[in-house]
């Protein structure tokens, strides 16, 4: 919303400057956006005489001028055709800086002769385009500052032009009135008595209106209309050009600049119809579908059903509240005009300008709501001003509907409003603010003004109070911890776990990533997704079309563009959600890393290799473990398809409770997501982790035995589809009382062993409790060992 | 006696092995040794000779031990100054490599943040990021057709065309939080809610997905004035300046009533801001007392209750006090962002220890 300071003081009363005036405004809820103030661009320009102008000796087109300004008399080279002697000019001294070329006047030689400063013409300033010449003053003082001088003859060119940010409730502050109402209850100056007008109508309107009887309800209110006769439409007066131009509209004809002029001074969107192309009466109704209209932007618009319009004889002539028809619209030629003032639902008007796509001034104001009760003063108005620079002779002001009754009150709880705001506000000033701002007060019930729709309810008195006593001064107050003492942990479980998976994470050396929630079909239907289920119907783009089923494809995709960039070995990880359906609580968090490439650099060390799918099981079991889950699991196969079928294993407590999956990603996968392998991921899943039992921090004893262990090796040929898995659990179930541990030292695949067969050895550690193992009790074990295992595996002991 | 001495000494020192030490050390002081024969001998002498040899076969003895001892240990001493010599490596390439892991910059302000909330006793909350259209909207005073709806660039999901509820959206803001704590919790209560929020708008300083933090306060005597306090002191802790000053300006969102938003005084000098100095305003947040009707739509009497809730972008923040330039570059994954805007791994912020290094 754009207004200029003379618009403003046509409604307030007032001595502020523009800077006082945007300071209010901001810190009452009007943002000021920008601020564009002539004068203060233009302050060091004065008015000055040319003495004399005599032609240049060394040039033909300039003139050598001597020029009285405030500082005496100064010579200055001059180019323009009309510098002579006798006329008042605008003077640059050096050091003022001159908008329109960008340019510090300096002291400088024009072809050997000194110049202290030049002369200027409009465009130089950048008033207008004008650059015939420089300006000739018709009159003012030598040394009277040129801002001065226009303030007085040619106000428009140093009005400043405030522009303000309306949040949707302030419907009011789109007319400038609104805008001084609450700059008077701010006490930044006094309200001028707003204008009236009642012109007595000469004739019956010849032109009838009709509302439906379907459309009164949620579609039109009232409908007021008014022929003027006998007009002559033309360019509108130069001070309300001025006004609309300042603003950034185009000045059209006087007609359309009243109704312009409405729309900005009270918020008061207006129509006027050329009477002599609207054939027979205006009908107010809803459509039935699939009409059109060509509107005054020369679009055609294609309704839907439901949809508020108004219709002569010959069908729709006018989208009602919203923008009217092109057939009907005045012009210079018009001289009989139909003027419109009509209340429209403001739910329809957003319903119906959102489906056709229109964003008009019109539209704006009457979906965020206008004064109703102004309607019939705003017909008079409109007719006065249209008499006033049209001529012509107006008709009786006919009515369709009422004017819609909007009247309410609230009680005023001045002790509430303390306690809310948490500032001291005395009564008598908050029902000062109340009535400076329209509302009338009865007892403790504020009777809401007309023009403030967004005033429902006793909460909104309260912030009517508060900006207006001015938030920029409330005053912090300590608010007290809700419990006396140390605060208690805040985290539930599952953050803590997750907090703990990043910063893991993130210490195995994965760098952490935030990719979007939302990824391309293709991808999302490679991990399980991109169903309609967990589709977007208004997507941003192809790229971002479903939710993310997994976290894996976005971290391929991150990895993909790494690559690109000539980054090779790569450790990426991500804790986020992952969406399994388009329901609320369809969703959850996984953590998931992926390593590409080698686990490092070639290096000297030899250290350098492809990574596989032990590292990815290496971090998998660290970060599970960081999240608090058992050691003790199973490591099942047949996970999901995009890891390589024969190389990847899922972390089960039980055939259904999955705590993650690690492996090699799918090659297919990689060649899709175009990302060059090797790439090992595994993701997990915290929620899935069973929640400890005990509540206390007690560790428990520790219980250690003094008496000597003993390790022991075994070495069995097996199949090599026999995982170590089962020969480990096999061994360790040979006596749960003395052993310890079991760990898998070799693999050997082949050789002498021959086809299909493979070596695993192990090593078995017994620690004895009550007394010292002595050799048979080894050779006891031992044989235990060999036997469970040869029967769980169907294997032999390696001879 | 002095011959023998002589010899073996002279011997010892001139050994250039372990094997002719042990050969020496036989020949001297081994059982059949010189020096070992001649000990024998004493029983056959005479009382008094035997006073006079007995002390000085002895002495011969441990000073020709003490002597080979010595030489043994010097010639180990020796041959570990060898191998040492040979051992010498070129220390100046490179160590084994590790990879070295970063912490992402929105996790790491998330921390911050409830970090700092934690000790003003703000639990932490979190919701569906696909939200009912209730949720998002009516309950928090959004009716359909208010024109705040339309400016928030929503993004709807899908709808089956045999299913007639209004399509769910992905929360506009992570406010729908609130409401679900306040159902599930009541009051009093405090908590923080920070997640990811969507808007269909991608241009040079938005992206469709960004994070949020919102803040709710509910109690018998909240006021506004506790609000500015909470968000002051957040400011100082998070920023680390203790200069920082905030200012208030009435505004508008449907859920709170009084509503302002939240500048703070900042000052920008060769691209580089400063935050608590300079003539600057900078937006940082918007706040406000909780609307009665979206008390209502918690289930929360608004006659009995009352409170604040504000809201700002964590990635925003994040930018302004780690002078992060582009939005955009946040979700790009682009390693050499992440190692130059990550954070260490064990650099876990706390009110004790410092947020930030």
């Amino acid at each position: 919303m754009k207004f200029t300071l003379s618009w403003l003081k046509d409604h307030l009363e007032t001595e502020a400057s523009v800077a006082e005036i945007a300071e209010a405004l901001t810190d009452l809820g009007l943002e000021v956006e920008e601020i564009s103030n002539p004068a203060e661009r233009l302050s060091e320009f004065t008015i000055g005489k040319v003495v004399s102008a005599e032609k240049h000796p060394d040039a033909d087109k300039l003139k050598v001028c001597q020029v009285e300004t405030d500082e005496g008399q100064t010579q200055i080279i001059c180019g323009a055709p009309n510098a002579r002697e006798g006329i008042t000019v605008v003077v640059a001294k050096p050091g003022v800086y001159v908008p329109g070329i960008d340019t510090t006047i300096g002291v400088g030689k024009i072809r050997g002769i000194e110049s202290y400063g030049m002369m200027a013409s409009e465009r130089e300033m950048e008033l207008s385009e004008e650059h015939d010449g420089i300006i000739e003053l018709p009159s003012g003082e030598v040394g009277e500052r040129f801002t001065d001088w226009l303030a007085v003859h040619d106000p428009a060119k140093v009005d400043p032009v405030i522009e303000i940010a309306i949040t949707p409730n302030r419907p009011d502050a789109l007319g400038v009135r609104g805008i001084a109402l609450d700059l008077a209850a701010r006490g930044l100056g006094t309200m001028k008595p707003a204008p009236e007008a009642q012109v007595e109508g000469q004739f019956p309107c010849p032109i009838a209106v009709t509302i439906d009887e379907d459309t009164r309800e949620g579609g039109c209110e009232v409908f007021a209309g008014r022929l003027i006769r006998g007009i002559k439409n033309g360019p509108s007066p130069e001070w309300l050009q001025d006004r609309l131009r300042a603003i950034g509209l185009r000045p059209i004809s006087a007609l359309v600049d009243v109704t312009n002029f409405f729309t900005f001074d009270r918020n008061r969107p207006l129509h006027v119809f050329d009477a002599d192309k609207v054939t027979g009466d205006l009908r107010v109704h809803r459509t039935t579908g699939g009409e059109t209209l060509m509107g005054l932007d020369e679009k055609e618009y294609t309704f839907g059903p439901g949809q508020v319009v108004i219709s002569d004889d010959t069908g729709v002539e006018s989208i009602g509240g919203i923008m009217g028809g092109l057939s009907t619209g005045c012009t210079d030629e018009t001289t009989n005009v139909f003027l419109e003032a009509a209340v429209w639902d403001h739910v329809q008007i957003a319903t119906t300008g959102r489906a056709l796509k229109i964003n008009s001034d019109a539209r704006y104001r009457n979906e965020r709501g206008i004064d109703p009760a102004f309607n019939m003063q705003a017909i008079e108005l409109a007719t006065q001003m249209i008499l006033d620079l049209c001529g012509g002779e107006p008709s009786e002001v006919i009515i369709a509907g009422e004017v819609p009754d909007v009247s309410r009150a609230y009680r005023l709880d001045p002790a509430r409003v303390q306690s809310l705001v948490g500032m001291d506000i005395p009564e008598a000033e908050q029902r000062q603010t109340l009535t400076a701002l329209g509302f009338r007060l009865e007892g403790d019930m504020a009777h809401v003004p007309s023009w403030r729709p967004d005033v429902m309810g006793e909460a909104d008195l309260v912030e009517e109070v508060a900006r207006v006593a001015s938030l920029t001064k409330l005053e912090g107050k300590p608010l007290a911890r809700g419990q006396v003492g140390v605060p208690k942990p805040i985290l539930s479980p599952m953050q803590r776990r997750e907090q703990a998976a990043r910063r893991t994470t993130a210490a195995l050396g994965y760098n952490e990533c935030v990719t979007y929630s939302f990824i391309d079909q293709a991808s999302a239907a490679r991990f399980g997704g991109g169903g309609d289920a967990t589709m977007l119907a208004n997507p941003i783009s192809s790229e971002m079309s479903h939710m993310r089923p997994d976290l894996l494809p976005g971290l391929l995709q991150a990895a993909a563009r790494n690559q690109a960039r000539g980054m090779s070995d790569l450790a990426l990880f991500e804790v986020g959600h992952a969406f399994e359906g388009g329901e609320p609580e369809q969703q959850h968090v996984q953590v998931t890393g992926l390593l590409v490439g080698r686990n490092g650099p070639k290096d000297v060390h030899g250290a350098s290799r492809p990574v596989d799918l032990y590292d990815a099981k290496a971090d998998a079991e660290a970060i599970l473990s960081a999240m608090g889950a058992p050691v003790k699991v199973q490591i099942l196969r047949d996970g999901p398809e995009w890891f390589h079928p024969g190389r990847h294993g899922r972390i089960c407590l039980g055939p259904k409770k999955v705590l993650g999956i690690f492996g090699e990603l799918h090659p297919r996968v990689l060649e899709q997501m175009d990302v060059k392998g090797p790439a090992v991921a595994f993701t997990l899943f915290p929620a899935e982790i069973p929640l400890p039992r005990k509540k206390s921090a007690s560790r428990g004893a520790m219980t250690v035995s003094d008496l000597q262990a003993v390790e022991r090796d075994f070495a069995f040929v097996v199949d090599t589809q026999v995982e170590a898995l089962t020969l480990v659990n096999a061994a360790a179930g040979a006596d749960k009382a003395l052993i310890e541990d079991v760990r898998v030292f070799d693999e050997f695949i082949g050789g002498s062993l021959g086809e299909g067969k493979k070596s695993l050895a192990v090593t078995v550690r017994l620690q004895p409790t009550d007394t010292t193992l002595k050799e048979a009790d080894i050779d006891e074990v031992s044989k235990k060992i060999v036997e469970k295992v040869e029967k769980a595996t169907g294997g032999t002991l390696r001879g | 006696m002095d011959d023998l001495r002589d010899k073996y000494l002279a011997a010892i020192a001139n050994a250039g092995d372990e094997s002719t030490l042990e050969d020496l050390r036989v020949q001297a002081v081994g059982k059949k040794g010189e020096i070992s024969l001649k000990m024998r001998e004493l029983g056959k002498m005479t009382p008094e000779e035997r006073q006079i040899m007995g002390p000085k076969l002895n002495a011969l003895k441990d000073e020709i031990n003490s002597a080979l001892a010595a030489k043994k240990q010097a010639l180990s001493d020796a041959a570990l100054d060898e191998r040492l010599r040979a051992e010498w490596l070129d220390v100046t390439l490179p160590a084994r490599g590790r990879r070295m892991g970063t912490i992402h910059p929105v996790s790491q302000v998330t921390e911050e943040v409830t970090a700092i909330f934690a000790d003003m006793g703000f639990a932490v909350a979190e919701g569906p990021q696909v939200e009912s259209d209730w949720h998002n909207f009516d309950a928090l005073n959004i009716p359909g057709h208010h024109p705040a709806r339309a400016e928030m660039d929503t993004f709807y999901m899908h709808r089956a065309a045999d299913d007639d509820r209004p399509p769910h959206v992905l929360r506009t803001h992570t406010s729908p939080v609130q409401i679900r704590s306040m159902e599930a919790q009541g009051a009093p209560i405090r908590v923080i809610c920070p997640g990811r929020v969507y808007r269909a708008d991608y241009d040079q300083t938005h992206t469709p997905m960004f994070h949020q933090v919102e803040g709710l306060a509910i109690d018998k005597d909240i006021s506004m004035a506790n609000l500015k306090w909470v968000l002051e002191e957040f400011c100082r802790a998070f920023f680390e300046v203790d200069g920082v000053e905030l200012r208030f300006r009435a505004s508008h969102f449907p859920f709170t009533e009084p509503s302002a938003e939240v500048d703070i005084r900042c000052s920008w000098a060769d691209g580089t801001l400063k935050i608590g100095e300079g003539d600057d305003w900078l937006e940082i947040l918007g706040s406000g007392m909780v609307h009665p009707k979206v008390l209502m739509a918690g289930d929360i009497d608004p006659a009995a209750w009352q409170g604040f809730a504000f809201g700002m972008g964590i990635d925003r923040i994040a930018m302004l006090k780690y002078g992060i330039p582009d939005l955009r570059a946040f979700f790009d994954s682009d390693l050499r962002w992440l190692r130059h805007y990550g954070f260490a791994s064990l650099d876990q912020p706390t009110l004790h220890g410092g947020l930030s290094r």
